[in-house]
């Protein structure tokens, strides 16, 4: 079961006062992440929002040290993190590497490949905004085809979302999960599994972003939830290669697999007005082959 | 220049369009405050002028993608600031050894590390000389408002092609994001340069090798020429080599096609030099505060002189020391701990006083800082 939002910890260690925008979904995510992580983390992050919402505040609004690194050095930073505390036998604290979809995707991605690859005890958690947004919305591997960004300005992006999850996979990543802000029983529960086992773990994180995504800012959650609805994003876990549906996307697949037309999703926002009725076609296309792909697999580990 | 051509434009914009003027057709880069409006820039222009813009994973496929198109043919550009420019640095040393002509446009940002993102510095100036490893020279310039961001475009494209060597443009973030009413040139009215292609039977052609000007003609791919790029010490068909002689001939003619050319290269701008007692020497944004500073103590009847680096790499050796011949005092003021002060120093001969005038904090000098400084060298 999932655990119920009044039943997460009362205690707080993202502090009031941050400078991220008004309806940050990553604000939000960000919170129930740290409820999890009770405090005994160490995090390390490179440029991104999450600096912006880390570092101010008279000191820093966050209660648990952070280490901000250099933009592609995420998963390396934390691999060395990992290895100096488990030097000091301080191994009750765990090393959290929390970076953007750019962060993660595109220039972050050799280190986390190499940290992957040796199975580095480290819980890697990407927020996936879908363009690189502190910079001011330009496009990065993660945004979807056909959005308009500040360098997609003209026909929007050209190629697909990067499957980071199938990369992760292949690395033979031992937990692997989706979530969403909108779900914070489901994204806490996540993060407190994967808190507790060893070796690299990855939680990918849908974070809707009002400036970004444009969109009002008191629609974020609601977002959020319209995406998995419409089975844009999917919340499962990944557990020694075996997929389990969770939450919502439990729900809907118990219900039959029924989404949501796209179209809802797609409506309430800005960033994909004006694209081609080609490519909508395509992203539901998408959208629903992955679904089944998803469905196969969760039917076949509840079946196992 | 008809009023009407005039156009409010940011300092960002006008590098693009003066790499557009200039004939760059391909840019590859990665969003970097304060430099991200030159990509945006060229998002929306290239795709217009059968060019190609080309977001990259990181700052390290930035410059690779634009070492490929200049090697292919095309004149190529990126834009990045100080983080950026750092992780540039082994490919811009593999530029300098192959000679491929391209230009890398640093908007500084105060340093180290990720800094001062939004402020403004010049931190990087001897970055742009010695950023990558090995022996090598470099040329860098530097411009001080929009129009001159825009000739400084074109002139960097145009010493790329014509030296066939990576040129730096070192901007800073106040000249990077203030907006000034400029007028742009019409096609034809700027010169502008292309690489010299080669003319020999393509069984003669060598890449590098024997040239009087040392630079030696470069073909596109695709046009019947084949030469070998490596960033191995190379012979003259670019060919690895470690025999002592060979190396000796290829680094010194790294050296020379720039050296041998200062004249052509280094440009300075003097005003108010001729009966000068101080000479105020500055670069970048800097040097609009310290125009306006000279004008103010000529007013006031004190004999000060404006000299601005517009070329910052190779340092302007010569003109420099024509300049300050005769000034007594020489004050260098930077947005950084001193770094062309150095240069200067070694320029000033006899009796020539040379004075630092530093600002590190991220914003930019009041004219008052340096009318205080001028009081106090004349003290």
């Amino acid at each position: 079961m999932t655990t119920n939002i009044i039943d997460l910890p009362a205690v707080e260690y993202l502090l009031p006062g941050n400078r991220t925008c008004a309806g940050c979904g990553l604000a939000v995510a960000y919170r129930f992440i740290l409820k999890a992580l009770d405090g005994k983390a160490v995090m390390t992050i490179p440029a991104s929002c999450l600096t912006v919402l880390g570092g101010m505040y008279p000191v820093s609004s966050v209660h648990v040290p952070w280490v901000n690194c250099t933009f592609p050095s995420t998963a390396a930073t934390a691999t060395g993190i990992a290895a100096g505390l488990r030097a000091l036998g301080r191994e009750e604290l765990r090393v959290i590497a929390m970076a953007g979809d750019g962060g993660t995707l595109d220039i972050g991605i050799q280190a986390l490949s190499g940290a992957a690859e040796r199975n580095e005890d480290v819980l890697f958690i990407c927020y996936d905004n879908e363009a690189y947004m502190n910079t001011g919305t330009q496009r990065s591997s993660a945004t979807p085809k056909g959005v308009r960004t500040a360098t997609t300005p003209v026909h929007g992006k050209q190629e697909n979302k990067k499957d980071i999850i199938q990369i992760m996979e292949a690395h033979g990543v031992g937990y692997i999960a989706t979530a969403s802000p909108s779900y914070p029983g489901d994204l806490y529960d996540k993060v407190l599994k994967a808190r507790d086992l060893k070796g690299m773990r990855y939680i990918h994180i849908h974070v809707p972003c009002p400036p970004g995504w444009a969109f009002p800012t008191r629609d974020t959650i609601s977002l959020g939830r319209l995406a998995v609805e419409t089975g844009v994003l999917a919340l499962y876990e990944i557990v020694d290669g075996a997929l389990s549906f969770t939450a919502k996307t439990k729900t809907i697949a118990k219900g039959g697999g029924k989404l949501r037309p796209l179209e809802d999703y797609l409506s309430a926002q800005g960033r994909f007005k004006g694209m081609g009725e080609e490519i909508v076609a395509e992203f539901q296309d998408g959208v629903r082959e992955r679904w089944e792909r998803f469905a196969a697999r969760d039917r076949q580990s509840a079946g196992a | 220049m008809p009023r009407g051509d005039r156009q409010l434009v940011m300092g960002n914009m006008a590098c693009m369009r003066g790499a557009i003027y200039a004939g760059m057709r391909f840019y590859a880069g990665y969003p970097i405050t304060p430099s991200t409006e030159i990509a945006e820039g060229c998002a929306r222009e290239l795709p217009k002028l059968g060019g190609h813009f080309i977001q990259m994973e990181d700052e390290i496929g930035s410059i690779g993608a634009v070492i490929g198109a200049a090697v292919a043919g095309s004149k190529a550009m990126t834009a990045t600031s100080g983080p950026g420019y750092s992780l540039m640095q082994e490919n811009i040393g593999y530029a300098y050894m192959i000679e491929a002509p391209c230009v890398i446009v640093n908007v500084q940002r105060g340093g180290p590390s990720t800094g001062l993102p939004t402020k403004v510095s010049q931190s990087d100036t001897m970055q742009a000389r010695w950023g990558t490893h090995g022996d090598y020279t470099a040329i860098t310039v530097a411009p001080s408002t929009v129009t001159d961001t825009f000739t400084e475009t074109v002139r960097a494209f145009n010493l790329a092609e014509r030296f066939r060597t990576p040129v730096t443009i070192l901007m800073d973030e106040v000249v990077g994001h203030m907006q000034e009413m400029v007028s742009f040139p019409e096609p034809g009215e700027c010169e502008v340069f292309n690489r010299t292609k080669p003319t020999c039977v393509p069984s003669s052609y060598m890449a590098y090798g024997p040239s009087k000007t040392c630079v030696n003609p470069m073909p596109s791919y695709g046009e019947g020429y084949r030469w070998f790029a490596t960033g191995l010490t190379h012979d003259a068909h670019g060919f690895s080599t470690d025999k002592p002689e060979e190396v000796v001939v290829e680094l010194d003619k790294l050296r020379n096609k720039i050296t041998n050319y200062e004249d052509e290269i280094c440009k300075v701008r003097a005003e108010y030099m001729d009966d000068a007692e101080i000479a105020i020497v500055s670069y970048g944004s800097v040097s609009r505060t310290a125009l306006q500073v000279v004008k103010l103590a000529r007013e006031a009847g004190v004999k000060v002189g404006f000299v601005q680096l517009q070329t910052v790499w190779p340092f302007p050796l010569k003109q420099l020391r024509e300049l300050l011949a005769k000034t007594a005092h020489v004050i260098v003021a930077e947005l950084n701990m001193g770094q062309i002060v150095g240069e200067v120093e070694r320029v000033a001969l006899g009796d020539t006083k040379v004075h630092s005038l530093l600002r590190y904090d991220g914003d930019i000098f009041t004219p008052m800082q340096f009318l205080e400084k001028i009081e106090e060298v004349r003290s």
